[in-house]
C-alpha cells in the first residue's frame, strides 16, 4: 500500500535543483581552487563555465524560490522540532524510539531547507556582484570584497548541508530516494518515519 | 603575452613551484612626475607598439586623454589641477600597472597561468588562459585590469616584455622626450629617484618622496612625487596592500574550507561503517 509523498511538479523542481546544484558545485569547486581545475576540463573549460555558473545559478535559485513558495508553510519550525533537534545524538544513532515523533518532515530536514533558503538568497546577492564586478565603480569597492567573502562563506554553508542531505537521503533513511523518484512511499514507511504526516 | 625567454617566478592558480631558479635582475620604471610635461608620447607609444585600436577621447574638463584605462588603453596620464600651499599646482602622473612584487590581481586570479610573474618581476596576463570572471579587477589594489567585454578577457600593461626580454626598454621609456622616464634594474632606478628626491628637497619641496609601496612588497614602477603628503590628488593610494578580503579568501577560508568538506566526507562514511542505515520499518522484511 503506497502514498504519495512528492507530486511530479515537487519532483521535477527538486531534481532541477539538485541538478543544477551540482553543476554549480563542481565548476564552483574549479574556481575555488586550484587543485579542482581539471573539473573545468572536464566541463569544457575554464571560459565556458565561467560563463555557465551564473546562468545555472539563476536557474537553481529560480528553483529555490519555487520550493519556498510550496514548502514554506510544511517547512515551518515549530516547538516540537525544537524538541526533536535536543535528540540529535538519539537520531544520528538511530534510536529514533526515543525522539517525539514528527510530521512530513523533521526538524533536520526543515533545517536544511532554511539553510538552502537562505544559502541560496546570500549566493545569488554575491554572485550576481561577482558576475558584473566591473560595473561595481572601484570607490564601492567594498562592495566586491564583502561578495567575494559572502559568496565563499555561502558555498561552504551550503556544501556542508549538501553533503548531509545527500548522506541522509540515499544512504540513511531507506526509501527516502525512492521517495523523490517515484513520488511514493508505504504506509508502514511513513508511519515509521513521519508517525504525525497528516 | 608571451615572455617565452623569461622564467616564471609566480603563476596564478598552480599551487607547485614555479620554474623560475635563474636569479636575474629585476627590472623597473621610473616616472618622475615632477619633469613630466604631459605631452602623451608614452600614450602614443603604448597604443602603436601594443597595436591597441584607438580609443574615442572623453572631453571631461581636463586634458586627461579618458577618465580610466580601458582594455585597450593602458598608459594614461592623469592631469590634476589643485591649489598647493595656496599656489595653482598642476599634477601629472603616468598611470599604468604597477607591476607588484606581491600583485594583488594574481593572488585572486582562480585560473592556471592567466596570471604570470617573470623571474625580472614584470606581471603579465595571459589571454588565452583568462576565463574573463575578473577577480583580478577586486584583487588590484591600484585598479588596473580591465575587463573587454566583447573577448571576455581582462587587459593592462605587459611592461613590454615583448621588448624587455630581447634587451629593449618599453616602448612608452622609449618615447618620452624629457627623460622623465627611465628604465632599468630596480637598484638602479630607486638610485635615481632618492637622487631626484633631494635635489627636489633642496629645492624647497619639503614633502617630496619616492613612491615604491611595501604594502605590495614594493612595485615595478618607482615614481618621484613633489607633494607626498598629497598622493591622492596623483591618483595613489596612500598603503596599498592585497585587499584584507581576498588574503582571507585565498588563504584562511580556503583551507577551512577544504578541511571542512574533507571532514563532511569523511565523518559520513565513519557514520555510516558506526551505525550503517535507519532500521527498516517492521512491516517490510528487515535487511540486516
Ligand atoms: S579575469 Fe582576471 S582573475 Fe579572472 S581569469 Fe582572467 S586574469 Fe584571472
Ligand atoms: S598594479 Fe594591479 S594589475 Fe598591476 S601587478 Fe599590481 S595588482 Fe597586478
Amino acid at each position: 500500500m503506497t502514498i504519495e509523498r512528492y507530486s511530479f511538479q515537487e519532483r521535477v523542481i527538486h531534481w532541477t535543483a539538485g541538478l543544477t546544484y551540482i553543476y554549480l558545485l563542481l565548476t564552483g569547486l574549479a574556481f575555488y581552487s586550484p587543485t579542482m581545475w581539471w573539473i573545468a576540463g572536464m566541463l569544457g573549460g575554464g571560459p565556458v563555465i565561467r560563463y555557465w555558473h551564473p546562468v545555472a545559478g539563476l536557474a537553481f535559485v529560480a528553483t529555490v524560490l519555487w520550493m519556498y513558495k510550496a514548502w514554506r508553510r510544511d517547512m515551518r519550525l515549530s516547538d516540537l522540532d525544537r524538541k526533536w533537534a535536543k535528540g540529535i545524538v538519539d537520531y544520528v544513532s538511530h534510536q529514533d524510539h526515543k525522539l517525539p515523533p514528527v510530521g512530513k518532515y523533521n526538524g533536520g530536514q526543515k533545517q536544511f531547507f532554511w539553510v538552502m533558503f537562505y544559502g541560496a538568497l546570500a549566493l545569488l546577492a554575491s554572485g550576481m556582484i561577482l558576475w558584473w564586478t566591473e560595473a561595481i565603480p572601484w570607490s564601492l569597492r567594498w562592495v566586491r570584497f564583502a561578495a567575494v567573502l559572502l559568496h565563499v562563506a555561502a558555498f561552504l554553508v551550503t556544501v556542508a548541508g549538501f553533503i548531509v542531505h545527500v548522506y541522509m537521503g540515499t544512504v540513511v533513511v531507506k526509501g527516502g530516494l525512492t521517495a523523490m523518484t517515484s513520488g511514493k512511499v508505504t504506509k508502514e514507511w511513513a508511519h515509521h518515519h513521519h508517525p504525525l504526516w497528516k | 603575452m608571451a615572455g617565452s625567454t623569461l622564467e616564471l617566478k609566480r603563476i596564478s592558480a598552480v599551487s607547485t613551484a614555479p620554474p623560475g631558479v635563474r636569479e636575474t635582475t629585476v627590472v623597473s620604471k621610473y616616472i618622475d612626475t615632477t619633469s613630466c610635461i604631459g605631452c602623451k608620447a608614452c600614450e602614443v607609444a603604448c597604443q602603436q607598439w601594443n597595436d591597441l585600436p584607438p580609443e574615442v577621447t572623453v572631453q571631461f574638463g581636463t586634458y586627461q586623454t579618458l577618465p580610466d584605462m580601458t582594455p585597450s588603453f593602458w598608459n594614461l596620464i592623469r592631469f590634476e589641477e589643485t591649489e598647493v600651499d595656496g599656489a595653482q599646482a598642476w599634477l601629472m602622473r603616468k598611470d599604468q600597472c604597477m607591476h607588484c612584487a606581491d600583485p594583488g590581481c594574481l593572488a585572486a586570479c582562480p585560473a592556471p597561468s592567466a596570471i604570470v610573474q617573470y623571474v625580472n618581476g614584470i606581471v603579465d596576463f595571459n589571454q588565452e588562459h583568462c576565463i574573463g570572471c575578473g577577480y583580478c579587477m577586486t584583487g588590484c589594489p591600484f585598479n588596473v585590469p580591465k575587463l573587454n567585454k566583447t573577448t571576455s578577457k581582462v587587459y593592462k600593461c605587459t611592461l613590454c616584455v615583448d621588448r624587455v626580454s630581447v634587451g629593449l626598454e618599453p616602448a612608452c621609456i622609449k618615447a618620452c622626450p624629457t627623460g622623465c622616464l627611465q628604465f632599468g634594474s630596480k637598484p638602479q632606478m630607486l638610485h635615481l629617484a632618492e637622487q631626484r628626491v633631494a635635489r627636489l628637497k633642496e629645492n624647497g619641496f619639503a614633502n617630496a618622496m619616492v613612491y615604491d609601496p611595501p604594502g605590495v612588497g614594493g612595485t615595478g614602477v618607482v615614481t618621484v612625487v613633489a607633494h607626498g603628503d598629497r598622493l591622492a590628488s596623483y591618483g595613489l593610494p596612500r598603503d596599498p596592500s592585497i585587499p584584507l578580503a581576498v588574503t582571507l579568501w585565498k588563504k584562511p577560508l580556503k583551507w577551512l574550507g577544504n578541511l571542512g568538506m574533507i571532514a563532511g566526507v569523511v565523518v559520513a562514511g565513519l557514520h555510516y561503517l558506526k551505525f550503517g542505515s535507519k532500521p527498516e520499518p517492521e512491516a517490510k522484511e528487515p535487511e540486516k
